[in-house]
């Protein structure tokens, strides 16, 4: 076992509704790049988070070069040998690069020290840096540099990457894989945690796969190609589901052609001529691992983000592109973003009160600019009895809910308008499974009555079980539509991960 | 080991009673610091608050000059809630009541050998403009370039008071004022008219209260009041309902400065009567503390002014009887406005002690 550098044992941790990690159990060698792989939700980030100090796991051990392994904090974990890069940046912007190494390590040094270190640290491992630069001047590569030269500093064994080529182009991926084949020369491990199945196979030696907090497998990345990656990470998903065509009409009512924006932000993801279409009556699904660019497709489909660079919408023979929210309501559009507090809904306001954030024109709420309290009352109402939502009344306020309360009301809000199109982001992430449950059943009976639906979800068992047609979302860049009931799921994981055939 | 200092952390919910009595508590607080200070000071406490708090209003006399005094932190304060209801820092009121004073002034100057009905409903109406106007540049440097409107607004203040400053020394000074820094009195029509004989409080108490029913009506029945209190809550969730935040913005600041320009006005045209330099106690910056302390509801906001009120009061009583400065008034409003935002963090928030291992 003397190649064995970390061993992880049975380790489980609950939180309140769900279990994160479930008896977790592999190796880690020795001087190799090893990758956690799985789909958001699958307990990777739980997993590092144990390693590396931040989450106390409820059972399990840890045992590091063989000695029993247990830290309390980053800065512990730190001193044993583990570091870790995060996705997001801890990075003062307004100070220099030297100021913000100085800060962040936990030893005292001096800036000479530093910079004869720091000479070494940047020839051996392709890491250049410019010192004295502000940090705000940095490109996303650049300050992502900055991390890892932080951690080497303090000559960590372990390096942990969370997701690390998500914010880079691709230069700058290709030169930080030269830095991890240096650092992996050297003797040292990377724990690798992407989604990203192309990364696996050509930067990573061993593979581990997780699924809803299980490892599925740990094998050498020698034997698998993009396709058994995908299965493993995906599993068999339900495929014996009826969906019923029968009442989709031909007519497209909703089209989107060609969208393209810039967003100049590395945290954003750039959309890529995207084009679909929706027919009357279609349940439409957009599938793919967060951070391809839903949210910023949301965005521009509600209209809170008119500032596209090229393309159009066109619904109902009308280009609306250019039309906001309100104008989008108006044609009879409704939509219900992911997220449900502070965006769908105002957590402090009340259930009522919250009504009159989405208003259709057949909604009878305004009169000179007067709020007719009884109209919106008896709406709230209506939604509190007909979507079943558990509240003590439509004065509570909507931060008393539960998740899966709320979401009733929010999307009940929606449908009660009869629209001709919803459009929804993850209509049921986060609830309990009584919720998720009449939530789909009533987004179903919606598209039977001829109400098109756009589904934008991550949950891929969600969009096999209610959609007509799902298409993948991935780098920006949308899929062609498959037919739900005819499409492989083989297919939608590779393209998930990025790979097209 | 716990550690030395404590982190804070969230509440999962925070009590609707406490957020009642969180104005009184600061009020009690600040009671209680203020005896240390006076005991300290070498003064018995209960004579010192006496003086403070209570014979600046045991008259007739007295309770006019509360209201006097409270009518223009009010007024400037409903107008400040449009603004904090929107989580926007207009800061600059100050600014605003010195504008709107120079504009309705101006009118007043300009028709200082008139007496017609018409003089204060025009003095009234150019001060509200001459308010809105200051405020609104800040407004559209918030919107337009994307500047803090806390530090735009508060420099447009010392703009404001320069220009006044310039007015009444320069081109509007009294030609028969023995050259002092002062305008020429406004006509007789072109002052509020007193609401008592032999007493200072006057018409713009009632200019006060209708525009803070007005307000009540607006925050809590219109459309109008509901974008306001969403846009404040949640940009995001205002963004998704459609509304206009530029609007919004521009709304808020507009209301607020036409309001603060009436306080200006009805200062300079009620106990005043003329233009000079120093017309406002810093009205617009006390008012800041009123409205957070009335929680920026009209009937708070009403309460909390004549509480301020109170301090500008019993600052000068002390100043006469106990031979303080009169500067203990501002410790008493900056107490009030520390106790205040200490306990709405505590409010929201808790301290824990971190377990060190």
């Amino acid at each position: 076992m003397s190649d064995t550098i970390l061993n992880i044992e049975n380790i489980t941790k609950s939180f309140p509704r769900v279990v994160a990690n479930k008896k977790v159990t592999f190796d880690i060698k020795k001087n190799a790049v090893h990758a956690i792989l799985g789909e958001n939700g699958a307990g990777k980030s739980t997993l590092v988070k144990i390693l590396y100090g931040l989450l106390e796991p409820d059972e399990g051990n840890i045992k590091l070069n063989n000695k029993d392994f247990k830290v309390n904090s980053p800065a512990e974990a730190r001193k044993q040998g583990i570091g870790m890069v995060f996705q997001h940046f801890s990075l003062f912007d307004s100070l220099s690069v030297k100021e913000n190494l100085i800060l962040g390590i936990d030893e005292k040094m001096s800036y000479s020290d530093l910079e004869d270190k720091l000479e070494n640290i940047s020839s051996r491992y392709n890491l250049p840096l410019d010192l004295d630069a502000p940090i705000t001047a940095l490109s996303a590569g650049e300050k992502q540099r900055v991390e890892i030269v932080r951690i080497l500093l303090q000559d960590p064994q372990i390096l942990i990457m969370d997701e690390p080529t998500s914010v880079l182009t691709p230069q700058e991926v290709e030169s930080l894989f030269v830095t991890l084949n240096a650092l992996v020369k050297e003797g040292r491990t990377i724990l690798y945690i992407t989604h990203k199945l192309e990364e696996v196979i050509s930067i990573c030696d061993t593979v581990t796969i997780m699924r809803s907090g299980e490892i599925i497998d740990t094998s050498s990345t020698a034997n698998q190609t993009a396709k058994t990656l995908a299965t493993k990470m995906l599993g068999q998903k339900l495929d014996d589901l009826k969906t019923n065509y029968g009442h989709i009409k031909d007519e497209v009512n909703f089209e989107v052609k060609n969208i393209s924006c810039d967003f100049n932000d590395p945290f954003l993801t750039d959309l890529k001529n995207i084009s679909f279409q929706v027919r009357v009556g279609e349940i439409y699904g957009i599938a793919g691992v967060a951070g391809n660019g839903q949210s910023e497709l949301m965005d521009i489909l509600t209209g809170e983000n008119i500032n596209i660079k090229s393309g159009s919408i066109t619904f109902d023979n009308k280009k609306i592109e250019k039309y906001g929210p309100q104008k989008r309501r108006d044609l009879s559009i409704s939509f219900v973003p992911e997220n449900r507090l502070g965006h769908s809904a105002v957590p402090e306001l009340s259930l009522s009160e919250n009504i009159l954030l989405s208003q259709f024109p057949k909604n009878n709420f305004i009169k000179n600019g007067i709020i007719l309290k009884n109209n919106v009352d008896d709406f709230a109402n209506n939604v509190i009895n007909e979507f079943k939502v558990i509240t003590p009344g439509n004065d509570a306020k909507a931060s008393s809910l539960s998740g899966g309360n709320l979401q009733k009301y929010v999307i009940g809000r929606e449908i009660s308008s009869k629209p001709k199109i919803l459009i929804i982001s993850h209509p049921t992430w986060g609830i309990d499974a009584g919720a998720e449950h009449s939530i789909r059943e009533s987004l179903i009976e919606l598209s039977q009555n001829g109400t098109s639906i756009i589904v934008i979800s991550q949950d891929l068992d969600e969009l096999i079980e209610i959609t007509h047609k799902i298409s993948v979302i991935y780098d920006g860049k949308l899929s062609k539509p498959f037919r739900t009931s005819e499409v492989e799921i083989e297919k939608l994981g590779l393209l998930m991960g990025g790979k097209n055939e | 080991m716990n550690s030395l200092f404590p982190s804070i952390v969230s509440r999962s919910q925070s009590s609707g009673l406490m957020n009642f009595f969180v104005p009184i508590i600061s009020i009690v607080l600040t009671l209680i610091t203020g005896s240390i200070i006076f005991i300290l000071l070498g003064f018995d406490p209960a004579y010192a608050l006496y003086t403070f708090f209570i014979s600046p209003i045991s008259s007739t006399y007295g309770i006019s000059e509360l209201f006097v005094k409270a009518t223009p932190l009010a007024l400037i304060a409903i107008g400040l809630s449009y603004c904090f209801k929107n989580n926007i820092y207009n800061i600059g009121a100050e600014g605003q009541l010195t504008m709107g004073a120079i504009f309705g002034g101006g009118i007043g100057i300009l028709f200082h050998d008139t007496n017609a009905f018409w003089l204060l409903p025009l003095m009234i109406f150019a001060g509200a403009i001459g308010g809105a106007l200051w405020g609104l540049i800040p407004a559209i440097l918030k919107t337009k370039f994307n500047t803090n409107e806390i530090l735009t607004s508060l420099m447009l203040v010392y703009v404001a008071l320069f220009i006044l400053d310039y007015l009444v020394v320069g081109p509007w000074k009294d030609p028969f004022g023995y050259s002092f820094p002062k305008s020429r009195p406004f006509s007789e029509s072109g002052r509020m008219p007193l609401l008592f004989d032999g007493l200072r409080v006057h018409f713009g108490l009632i200019i006060t209260l209708f525009l803070i029913f007005v307000s009540w009506f607006i925050f809590s029945k219109t459309i109008f009041g509901f974008q306001l209190k969403v846009s404040g809550y949640s940009p995001k969730a205002a963004r998704y309902a459609g509304f206009n935040q530029t609007t919004l913005v521009f709304f808020a600041f507009a209301i607020c400065g036409a309001f603060a320009g009436i306080a200006g006005l009805a200062e300079v045209s009620g106990p005043i009567g003329l233009l000079y330099r120093d017309i406002s106690p810093n009205y617009g910056f006390t008012a800041i503390i009123v409205a957070f302390l009335g929680r920026l509801h009209p009937i708070g906001i009403i309460f909390a002014s004549l509480v301020i009120a109170l301090t500008y009061l019993g600052a000068e009583d002390a100043q006469l009887f106990l031979q303080i400065p009169s500067a203990v008034g501002f410790i008493f409003q900056g107490l009030v406005l520390f106790y205040l935002l200490g306990a709405e963090l505590l409010i929201n928030y808790k301290l824990t002690y971190k377990k060190l291992l």
